[in-house]
């Protein structure tokens, strides 16, 4: 069985699938938490902290953050093993035009994961860092103000650029991605493998424009054009 | 018509192989793809050059022998068809075509266009197949099977074994092949006996012979010439996966 | 000479169960001592090598493509025939048997047929068992459709692709015993010549396509399953790398051949466009159930065909056989286009081809139900012409397709050489001057799966004994150097034509003297022509490339050299054979309408044919045909 979970292109398609598909959930949670910075200023701040609070004091939040982490380096690195092993069993043509024959994001989820990735290293500093290990101020019910520090963050329109341009990688990789990873997982009955295709769609799209409108809404309501 | 070929030359998988430039006039659009390569081949001949090797057989699209890479496509412009149904309609006047063999890890170049597709027999081999010995059958009508599934079963079964799939996809995997024959095999009653058994001993084969990872870009549905759907490796992996939780 | 055909006693519909019951058997723990060599993987070779080797048996298997899946039986579309009579309408093994017979023209011997007929009720459930997804009916039950000019439905389908289904089965039988080690698979070989050991075969020297080199195999017994020669006629319906080679060799051994000038012309092809053309492609036969076939009643018609008003057509199938109409058999259907098409009324670009017409039954069931049943026909002729057959009719014509003609064997399969067995399209013996439709997958199966394991063993029982034959006693090493020889002298003619270029004009010959009608005259000619063609071979042949290495153009010649001699051999035959019989159509000997006149006074029997030497006139065997449990009759279908 170990040789097996070693040598199966079949089983690493397996992690990746289940990792990528727990990341796609917690996509979910996280722009359902995030929308509420859509809400009046004040409204806004008051929620958005208490609730960034309740995150971080919770023990059953703890938990799935920990399989949230391995999520994101076991999808990374089994990526990355899947790549390596893919470049050496890959036949390699003077002449290559098969790109036509298949959706470009398709074929490039390891450059679009690997753009994925930096950004990731950018929320995480911006963000998690800071609200986790350094000092922010307080709100007028006592919960770290991260409303005040994500306002802040989107000040610069090229943040906001970016973090738009990151979520357009975010959902062609997710275009892609839900569905290869159901496949993988074994959903072939035609009815049910349409109505992923479609899921897959309307999933991407939600999140691709849930997470985009949020930074230019901020920047547009607070520092104007 | 007049076509500038660049034909990929190579004597075996040892040495280095090259593109070679060969200028074909009065070729007939009526011609197929192969017809056209017989006329060079016939020409080379006459001059005393050694012809182009290249696969084929049947010519009417079912072997499954011919193989090729055309301007950079498996098996040319048109999709879903062999290289042998493949016409020179489909091309203009004075273009260059690019032809390559099928290229794979796992299909070894054994000269020129013809590659070696083996690993495809020795998947099958290690359990393509149900283990039903002559003269042992029941009464066929005994064994039930609702026409839908008949013809489910048959849309995988139509696999003609070319390798279309794997030289265009970019991990060269072999996913559609073996999912085809194991989906076929695990549609019908009489297949289900050894299902288990057949996908996790084909799929430790298919990764023994050095074929890549599915990445479901589903270009091999796209090119196969029998048009073989992607949810057979879908099934594959619904196979696998039960397998592995009930064995 | 004299043929024993070795036909059991007894009744008619107990011959095969009693020679079952007294074939010798060999103990199961002496099988794995004794080898057979099988050449072939299509359904016959395949599937004999499966059984075989489930036996016990250690078996080695031939092939020349790179795969044994990719045998010419895939290309079969049809169907196969079996009386299992699961529509209740009217068959039953005995009435197949008559169809078969009759179909064949009354030439093939009743004991054989009748086996056939008897067999063909294993075989489905056979195929059925190994996975073959045959069409099935709303309830789960399988489905049978009426083809090729018989009144029954008795043939079962998976969709196009029949022969293809049936041979993935045999092939993925044969690929489990590979891999229990049980077959040992040579694929990218060709056989170049038989091996004898006191007049018993056993081995063969084979070429490995891939390397070049010579190899020996022994065995003790050798089966060849390599299929028909219509490749001959250089256009046909056959892939390119079909050959007479195995059973020509063999023949050279001392093997008779039977009948070699029975070929069946397939009446629904694809015309041919161009002298650059090397295959012509079969369209199922199965269009005619709803397509009518005919060709404008003007001479030099330029019209297109939706223009031409329905007066002014000659339906001629339905002109003249109004009871099958569209439906006639093969051979009749293939010679009344030929008998338009060199009136001057023939269709195309090339006046070469007739039509095939689906305006009248799209418009009576609707076009959903013409896709149905043919959508992969329709677009496969769209691949090819780039027309839509929904919108013009389709342009036909006829080209050599099967060869009923082949080794002669007795009952047992066995050739005139002990230890030497011909299954499937090699042997002549159950088609007769005609072969019905789907009835060629049939023969080829239960040939591999249901006969050969007896007769094969029965044989085998005895070679326990006899001495084994290295691969390097003297036999071996002489049939080695004859190979190298004969390939030497090929490489080394340098001449200033390649070996295409002699098989074109060989077909072009063949085609038009010993194809669908045939004079004594004619033959005559194409006797002297062949021997022109053969010397000018062997002046002017050019092979570029070396004897030992991948060598296409090698294998090509090689194989043109051995048509330029069956060639030869078929003309004789038919120049012999002073009647008309099936596809045999000599035109001599016809009705007063132009049908075919058989004459069973003085031909009926299978001619069988020896090897004289090289350059000499070859030696008829006469096997006479009894007829004890029916009656001839004409083969009318008018």
């Amino acid at each position: 069985m170990s040789v097996l979970l070693m040598e199966s292109t079949l089983l690493r398609k397996n992690l990746m699938a289940l990792t990528g598909l727990f990341l796609c959930f917690f996509l979910v949670i996280h722009l359902l938490g995030n929308l509420q910075l859509l809400l009046p200023a004040t409204r806004a701040s008051e929620s958005f902290n208490s609730y960034s609070a309740l995150l971080s004091g919770n023990i059953f939040i703890k938990v799935v953050s920990y399989i949230l982490y391995f999520s994101l380096i076991a999808h990374a690195v089994d990526a990355l093993v899947i790549t390596i092993k893919n470049k050496k069993t890959a036949g390699k043509y003077a002449y290559d035009k098969r790109g036509s024959a298949s959706k470009w994001y398709s074929r490039n989820m390891g450059i679009l994961g690997s753009l994925l990735l930096i950004f990731l290293v950018i929320h995480f500093k911006d963000f998690w860092y800071v609200y986790k290990f350094q000092s922010v101020p307080v709100d007028s019910n006592g919960n770290k103000d991260l409303y005040a520090v994500v306002i802040y963050a989107f000040a610069s329109w090229w943040y906001v650029l970016l973090y738009v341009l990151s979520m357009f990688a975010l959902g062609y990789h997710l275009l892609h991605g839900f569905k290869s990873a159901v496949r993988t997982l074994g959903v072939y009955h035609p009815k049910y493998a349409a109505f992923v295709n479609s899921f897959g769609i309307i999933y991407s799209y939600a999140i691709t424009f849930g997470f985009a409108i949020i930074p230019i809404y901020v920047h547009l309501t607070h520092f104007g054009l | 018509m007049k076509v500038h070929l660049k034909i990929w030359r190579q004597k075996d998988a040892a040495s280095k192989g090259r593109l070679v430039d060969y200028d074909l006039d009065q070729v007939d659009t009526h011609m197929s793809f192969l017809e056209m390569i017989d006329t060079l081949n016939e020409k080379l001949v006459l001059k005393g050059e050694v012809p182009v090797e290249f696969d084929h057989d049947c010519r009417e699209g079912i072997c499954g022998m011919c193989a090729m890479t055309i301007n950079g496509e498996v098996n040319g412009p048109v999709a879903g068809l062999t290289v042998c149904q493949l016409h020179m309609r489909e091309f203009k006047d004075n273009s260059t075509i690019y032809i390559e063999p099928f290229r794979a890890n796992a299909f070894p170049l054994k000269r020129d266009l013809k590659v070696d597709r083996s690993a495809f027999d020795r998947i099958i081999q290690a359990g393509g197949y149900i283990s039903a010995s002559t003269g042992q059958p029941t009464e066929a009508n005994t064994i039930l099977i609702s026409h839908d599934q008949a013809e489910s079963a048959f849309d995988s079964a139509a696999c003609i074994g070319c390798g279309a799939c794997v030289a265009t996809c970019k991990n060269s995997s072999a996913a559609l092949f073996t999912s085809a024959k194991i989906s076929h095999l695990a549609k019908v009653p009489q297949g289900r006996e050894e299902a288990q058994k057949r996908v996790l001993k084909m799929v430790a084969q298919m990764d023994a012979e050095g074929f890549g990872h599915c990445s479901n870009t589903e270009a091999c549905e796209a090119r196969c010439p029998q048009g073989i759907s992607v949810l057979n490796i879908a099934q594959m992996n619904w196979e696998y996966n039960k397998a592995l939780v009930l064995r | 000479m004299t043929l024993d055909a070795k036909i059991p006693e007894g009744p008619l519909e107990k011959k095969w169960s009693r020679y079952k019951d007294h074939a010798k058997l060999v103990n199961p723990a002496n099988r794995k001592k004794l080898s057979i060599i099988i050449v072939g993987t299509g359904l016959a070779g395949a599937s004999a090598a499966a059984s075989m080797a489930e036996q016990g048996y250690q078996v080695q298997s031939f092939c020349f493509q790179d795969s044994a899946r990719r045998a010419h039986s895939v290309a079969a579309q049809g169907g196969v025939n079996a009386a299992k009579n699961y529509h209740n309408d009217g068959d039953s093994v005995y009435r197949m048997f008559y169809d078969t017979l009759k179909g064949g023209d009354f030439r093939s011997r009743e004991a054989n047929v009748y086996r056939l007929a008897e067999c063909s009720l294993n075989l489905i459930d056979q195929a059925v068992a190994q996975g073959v997804p045959f069409a099935r009916e709303y309830g789960g039950y399988l489905s049978n459709r009426s083809f090729g000019g018989v009144q029954v439905s008795r043939t079962f389908y998976a969709r196009g692709q029949t022969g293809q289904q049936l041979l993935l089965g045999a092939y993925q039988s044969l690929m489990r015993q590979v891999s229990l080690g049980k077959v040992h698979l040579y694929s990218r070989y060709e056989m170049l010549d038989l091996v004898l050991a006191d007049g018993k075969a056993k081995g063969i020297i084979a070429r490995n396509l891939d390397t070049g080199v010579l190899e020996r195999f022994a065995a003790d017994a050798v089966v060849i399953a390599t299929g028909g020669f219509g490749k001959i006629y250089y256009l046909s319906t056959l892939a390119m790398g079909c050959n007479g080679s195995a059973i020509w060799r063999a023949h050279r051994r001392g093997a008779l051949m039977a009948s070699p000038s029975w070929t069946q012309i397939h009446p629904t092809c694809l015309p041919q466009s161009g002298s650059y053309q090397s295959k012509l492609t079969l369209m199922s036969e199965s269009l005619r159930n709803d397509g009518r076939i005919w060709v404008p009643k003007l001479e030099n018609e330029t019209r297109e065909p939706n223009l031409i008003p329905e007066q002014e057509r000659d339906y001629y199938l339905e002109r003249r056989y109004p009871s099958f109409g569209n439906l006639a058999p093969r051979d009749i259907s293939s010679r009344a286009a030929k008998e338009r098409i060199d009136a001057g009324f023939g269709v195309g670009p090339q006046k070469n081809a007739v039509y095939l017409d689906f305006s009248k039954a799209i418009n009576e069931q609707g076009k959903d139900k013409i896709t149905e049943k043919y959508g992969n026909l329709f677009s496969m002729y769209k691949k090819i012409t780039a027309d839509d057959a929904y919108q013009i009719p389709m342009k036909i014509s006829p080209a050599a397709h099967f060869s009923m003609g082949g080794l002669w064997v007795d009952y047992e399969l066995m050739t005139t050489i002990r230890g030497l067995f011909a299954i499937g399209e090699a042997n002549f013996a159950d088609h007769g001057a005609n072969r019905l439709g789907a009835n060629s997958l049939l023969q080829a199966c239960v040939d591999g799966y249901f006969i050969l394991p007896y007769t094969l063993a029965n044989y085998l029982s005895g070679e326990l004994k006899s001495a084994k034959v290295g691969i390097d006693s003297p036999v071996f090493e002489e049939a080695e150097r004859d190979v190298r020889n004969r390939i030497d002298r090929l490489v080394h003619i340098k001449g200033s034509q390649t070996a295409d270029f002699f098989h074109k004009e060989l077909g072009k010959l063949l085609y038009d003297k010993c194809g669908l009608s045939r004079t004594a005259a004619g033959l005559q000619e194409a006797i002297d022509g062949i021997a022109n063609l053969k010397s000018a071979f062997y002046r002017d042949l050019l092979i570029p490339g070396e004897a030992g290495d991948m060598n296409a153009e090698l294998e090509k010649a090689g194989r043109v050299a051995d048509y330029l001699e069956i060639a030869s051999l078929m003309c004789f035959d038919a120049l012999k054979r002073n009647e008309s019989c099936g596809a045999h159509f000599r035109e001599e000997y016809q009705t007063p309408d132009g049908e075919a006149l058989r004459d069973d006074e003085n031909f009926c029997y299978v001619s069988a044919w020896e090897w004289p030497g090289d350059d000499k006139e070859p030696i008829l065997h006469p096997e006479h045909l009894e007829f004890e449990f029916i009656k001839l009759s004409v083969r009318s279908y008018s």
